[in-house]
């Protein structure tokens, strides 16, 4: 049946299966999108004692017996229906902004968030495929390269509405954004003197073999430079989770947002479905941050037991799929604690984020890079 | 007042503790309502509300207890009416004679936009026959904005007859208290 995929050229065999990796990451990761809004919702509502969204019923299969109401009092179809909602809204264009940004700025946010996803690896194997879009030996220097390029869209979209909170927004985040990029680039390298490669699926291999990088501990040895590079793990995994915090627009270093100052930021002016994309494109990025954590300091795709730390054999398919499910597992727990911190966290003032960023993590991400250059130097690798 | 803010102590300033503790207060009311479903949420539309006492819900003309327009067409409530919502068409000379004995006249017209009405309740406050009141209704919905205008037959029926409350037995009762106040304890 699948015959005529083998006799194709490698080269049509590689552009097939990327267009097809292509299609089977930008669907789901959509659909997570639409329903990471939804559990949002709910994990607010159940932190703040309420019930959240129930309303939303559809005609043929709420009417199943019980199926159709669980649905319903879940919300599972309010993603559904608020994109149908922006999409038939007005999309008002007020008469005061710059017309070309104002409408390159949503595409400029979304777009980054997508790219990143390129290069990580989001399972082991299938057949003969590996489960990353891009094998990049650069993945890292990629990512980074491109999520700095998420700052535009937000400074080009308070720069085009023509209007001081959108343009306040914009300030806050590029401010923020180019400040936290330092913090969360310093605190990777520790990751990068460990693993001695750029390449994302490199790094989830050492991890399956010398314990996660987040806490370097059991997989491998049980060996003094494993125990020595405890801290300086743990302390990069914390600074890379407050800056991707800080690079999301996540509370609580929403600046470019914050509804109590700035009306709702830098897409003050958006209706429809532009902002609609600003709102893809914030959880998408949060996506990929959360994708990005688990490849660096969490093992990807991988479990130090009952054998899911190698690549499946052939014919293992179902191992496979079982690699996609435990990165998205883990993907997903991120995306929890994400909303969890939400609602526990008061927003940082301005001067006070600044002060966390240039004085206590960027120092302390420096002295962490020096600290495993020592542990990695006098335990002799 | 000035209030004494403590040095922090170093531990303290690690703000460890403090996101600890919003970690457990926020994962005690996410478990809460996840395993018990008490939410405090009222479903509202399959839940009634409750609407208290004293509420300032539309407002309606009444009925006395036989059953006649209490409103007398004075048109006070159309003067003090701050957003203009009550228009009156007074009977004039030829008009229909009221349906209340004693009573000089009745309104040919009554109506109230409830687009405009600010359920302020000075109408209610300032007629002198206890013709109006703000009832506990608040959800007003119509599909045109000419539905929104109600007119003295439909304030009639959705308010109700207020058989309880006489006014001029009021007044005396509040006459006789005024001779008696000093003394009263």
């Amino acid at each position: 049946m699948f015959d005529w995929i083998d006799n194709l050229s490698p080269q049509t065999q590689f552009v097939f299966f990327t267009l097809l990796k292509i299609a089977c990451v930008l669907g789901p990761l959509l659909t997570l999108v639409a329903y990471a809004v939804l559990a949002e919702r709910k994990v607010s509502a159940l932190i703040q004692d309420r019930v959240g969204p129930n309303r939303v019923n559809l005609p043929l299969i709420g009417s199943l017996p019980v199926i159709g109401p669980f649905l319903t009092k879940l919300g599972f179809w309010h993603p559904l229906v608020d994109g149908v909602k922006s999409f038939i809204k007005e999309d008002f264009t007020p008469a005061h902004v710059r017309k070309i940004y104002f409408w390159l700025a949503p595409a400029i946010s979304l777009v980054p968030a997508f790219l990143v996803v390129a290069v990580i690896p989001f399972g082991s194997t299938l057949g003969a495929q590996k489960m990353v879009i891009a094998d990049l030996n650069v993945g890292i220097l990629y990512t980074f390269g491109i999520v700095s390029l998420g700052v535009y869209g937000i400074v080009l979209a308070g720069y085009a509405a023509n209007s001081k909170f959108p343009f306040l927004g914009g300030i806050r985040a590029s401010a923020q954004m180019i400040s936290y990029e330092i913090a969360m680039g310093m605190s990777v390298i520790p990751v990068f003197l460990v693993v001695g490669d750029l390449n994302l699926g490199k790094i989830i291999e050492h991890q399956a073999q010398n314990g996660w990088n987040a806490f370097p501990v059991f997989g491998g040895g049980f060996g003094l430079q494993q125990w020595l590079l405890v801290p300086c793990g743990v302390v990069s995994f914390v600074i890379f989770f407050i800056s991707a915090l800080a690079e999301t627009n996540r509370l609580p270093f929403d600046m470019a947002e914050s509804e109590s100052e700035l009306v709702s930021g830098y897409h003050t002016e958006y209706s429809s479905m532009k902002f609609g994309m600003f709102f893809i494109g914030e959880y998408a990025n949060m996506f990929a941050g959360a994708a990005m954590m688990t490849t660096l300091f969490l093992g990807g795709w991988t479990l130090p037991f009952l054998g899911l730390d190698v690549a499946p054999a052939d014919g293992e398919w179902w191992k496979g799929l079982l690699h996609i499910g435990i990165f998205m597992g883990k993907m997903l727990g991120f995306m929890f604690i994400f909303m969890w911190l939400r609602w526990m966290l008061p927003r940082f003032r301005y001067d006070q984020l600044m002060d966390l960023g240039w004085r206590r993590m960027i120092p302390l991400a420096l002295a962490n890079i020096i600290l495993t250059a020592a542990v990695l130097a006098l335990t002799n690798r | 007042m000035i209030v004494k803010r403590n040095e922090l102590t170093w531990f303290e300033r690690l703000y460890l503790p403090a996101i600890i503790g919003g970690l457990k207060v926020t994962t005690r009311h996410f478990l809460n309502t996840l395993t018990t479903k008490t939410p405090v949420t009222q479903q509202y539309p399959e839940e009634p509300t409750r609407v208290l006492p004293g509420y300032r819900g539309a407002p309606y003309l009444v009925r006395d207890q036989d059953g006649a327009t209490k409103c007398v067409s004075c048109q006070l409530c159309e003067f003090i009416c701050p957003p203009k919502a009550i228009r009156i068409t007074p009977p004039g000379p030829t008009g229909k004679p009221a349906d209340r004995t004693n009573a000089e006249k009745m309104p040919e017209e009554f109506e109230i936009n409830m687009l405009r009405c600010i359920f302020c309740g000075l109408c209610q406050e300032v007629c002198p026959e206890e013709a109006i009141f703000l009832k506990s209704d608040f959800s007003l919905t119509g599909l045109a904005r000419g539905e929104m205008v109600y007119n003295k037959e439909k304030l009639l029926a959705l308010g109700g007859t207020h058989p309880g409350i006489q006014k001029w037995k009021h007044k005396l009762e509040e006459a006789k208290e005024q001779e008696t106040f000093p003394v009263k304890v």
